[in-house]
């Protein structure tokens, strides 16, 4: 089902780690899915699924043993500056106050100084960190650094955004003010999202479509339509019987493979 | 808004917040005036003054020595051996120790040259250097130089190594390559390694200085010191011990402002500084 609007492309792409001892395991077994320009795709699964390995791959930390990753039609690997990439982590540079982060990738291209602050203020406006640009990482709380994460992440308007469990850290309220800030973001800008979560409710909140992964080796077990209307009000979103009908879905399908999971004794 | 942890008022109260009246300059006050006037007291009266002197004796001493003495060309002697030294002995420290810590495999290999070089006591050479490089103030700067090389290569090397990964990673992503890669991560991320080692090496330099003059020499503090402990002056050796002292700590805490302004990012430690000690 390949059409010419796929932006991202996995083609039976498959990750093999050879342990030192001789032993090798599989993390990703002929993952297959194509996303299309501007779709928000959020992937679950249980851990060690090989969900971060999937995004290293993407991002050109590590290379497939098999099969590729197209990004716009050419090898993952040609697009490399194209890929803005938001960890679980918060990594903020301590070193760097809030405005400095945001424009390091700026930087890195060369941007000149008067344009790169024009960029970083709006973005941080855009936000609601307007008035903390000039603090360092040790003096903002969790949910500003990782909206300042966030925004670092968009600042050279990259075609395709890798999230990997950003919220993961956060407290409930914050994630779910974190989540709209997010929604509304990408609302404005449309671009290609692939966000990773061990949280149900947060993948189908978010996404257009909700991968489920097996337990290692990872593979697709399901993918599934979200089809909730846009913009989503995320306070409200569980009243809404099309959330209510995934949910129960898709914790049917995440259940088998995170009992699986276990017993695999991780 | 509601945040994680503190809220953004908490956040911003806590970076204005006054910050209660400090003592601990009063205490180190009243511990010095204790010290120093216990010393005063107490000598010629329990002790003999000619084996402790005293500290009025000693601040008379230094002050005819400032004014009538040969103070500036002793003191400009053992400057020029540390400066000298110290400068030469950190640029190389640094120039090596950034880069090899980048370098595995090179690291590897050169591991155990480094450690059994760094094993001699350096103390140790400096009758060496005496024969290889006369009673001039070369030998004291070679001397001060392979002090201070081995801390500042030991801490820029460990700072390189210990950037997080993560760090790395991803300004990887964002499309930093090597240049800009060491410049805007690996060297920011490694200076308060880097800060540390430039400041650990400051007191064993003016160590190599004095250790040096003490072999064979003609001129600078050391060569002082060992004059008046010759003649059995105590009074003269404390007063040449006192300007070391005050040296260090004039030397230290320039280091500890550039440290300020390097490294402003760093949240406030709750533990003291590591400082240097003297052998």
């Amino acid at each position: 089902m390949q059409s010419s609007s796929d932006f991202l492309i996995f083609d039976k792409v498959t990750k093999v780690f050879e342990s030192p001892d001789g032993g090798s395991v599989t993390a990703l077994d002929n993952f297959s899915l194509n996303v299309a320009d501007g779709e928000f795709v959020t992937v679950v699964g249980p851990s060690g699924c090989g969900k971060s390995t999937l995004l290293n791959l993407v991002v050109g930390l590590d290379k497939p043993s098999s099969g590729q990753i197209l990004i716009n039609g050419k090898p993952a690997w040609q697009q490399l500056l194209n890929i803005g990439y938001v960890t679980q982590e918060d990594n903020l540079y301590p070193w760097r106050t809030l405005r400095e982060n945001v424009e390091f990738p700026l930087e890195i291209r060369g941007m000149a100084k008067s344009e790169r602050r024009k960029r970083s203020e709006e973005l941080l406006q855009r936000v609601g960190l307007a008035g903390f640009e000039n603090r360092y990482a040790h003096q903002l709380s969790g949910g500003m650094r990782q909206r300042g994460n966030i925004v670092r992440a968009l600042s050279f308007d990259p075609g395709l955004i890798i999230m990997d469990e950003p919220f993961g850290p956060l407290d409930a309220q914050t994630r779910i003010v974190l989540q709209q800030q997010l929604l509304d973001l990408w609302l404005q800008d449309k671009k290609t999202v692939i966000f990773i979560t061990h949280d149900l409710q947060e993948a189908i909140a978010l996404g257009d479509r909700v991968v489920v992964m097996t337990a290692r080796p990872g593979r697709i077990r399901s993918v599934y339509d979200i089809k909730l209307s846009r913009p989503r009000d995320l306070h409200h979103l569980h009243d809404d019987p099309e959330f209510r009908t995934a949910l129960s879905d898709l914790w049917d399908e995440l259940a088998d493979e995170v009992s699986a999971a276990n017993a695999m004794g991780r | 808004m509601l945040d994680a942890g503190k809220s953004e008022q908490q956040i911003k109260s806590a970076a204005k917040g006054k910050r209660a009246f400090d003592t601990t300059l009063i205490w180190q006050l009243a511990i010095l005036v204790v010290l120093l006037g216990s010393w005063e007291i107490l000598s010629g009266r329990l002790f003999d003054s000619f084996w402790v002197s005293k500290p009025s004796l000693i601040i008379g001493y230094i002050y005819n020595w400032f004014v009538n003495g040969d103070f500036f060309r002793h003191l400009n002697a053992t400057m020029t051996e540390i400066i000298v030294g110290y400068s030469i002995g950190a640029a190389l420290g640094l120039a090596l120790g950034l880069p090899i810590g980048r370098m595995e495999k090179t690291a590897k290999i050169l591991d155990p040259f480094l450690l059994a070089l760094n094993g001699i006591p350096r103390v140790a050479l400096a009758p060496l250097f005496v024969i290889w490089f006369g009673i001039g103030i070369t030998p004291k700067i070679v001397l001060v130089f392979t002090l201070v090389f081995f801390v500042v290569f030991y801490n820029s090397y460990a700072g390189v190594r210990s950037v997080e990964r993560r760090y790395v990673d991803l300004a990887w992503v964002m499309g930093a390559r090597s240049f800009s890669l060491f410049t805007k991560v690996i060297l920011p991320a490694a200076m308060p390694y880097i800060i540390l080692g430039l400041k650990l090496s400051i007191p064993y330099a003016v160590i190599g200085a004095i250790i040096g003059e003490f072999i064979a020499s003609s001129e600078g503090l050391g060569h002082k010191i060992q004059l008046e402990t010759s003649v059995y002056n105590t009074t003269g050796t404390m007063g040449g011990i006192v300007v070391l002292m005050i040296l260090v700590v004039f030397l230290n805490s320039l280091l500890a402002w550039i440290e300020r302004r390097a490294l402003a990012w760093r949240p406030p430690s709750r533990s003291g500084d590591a400082g240097g000690q003297g052998l």
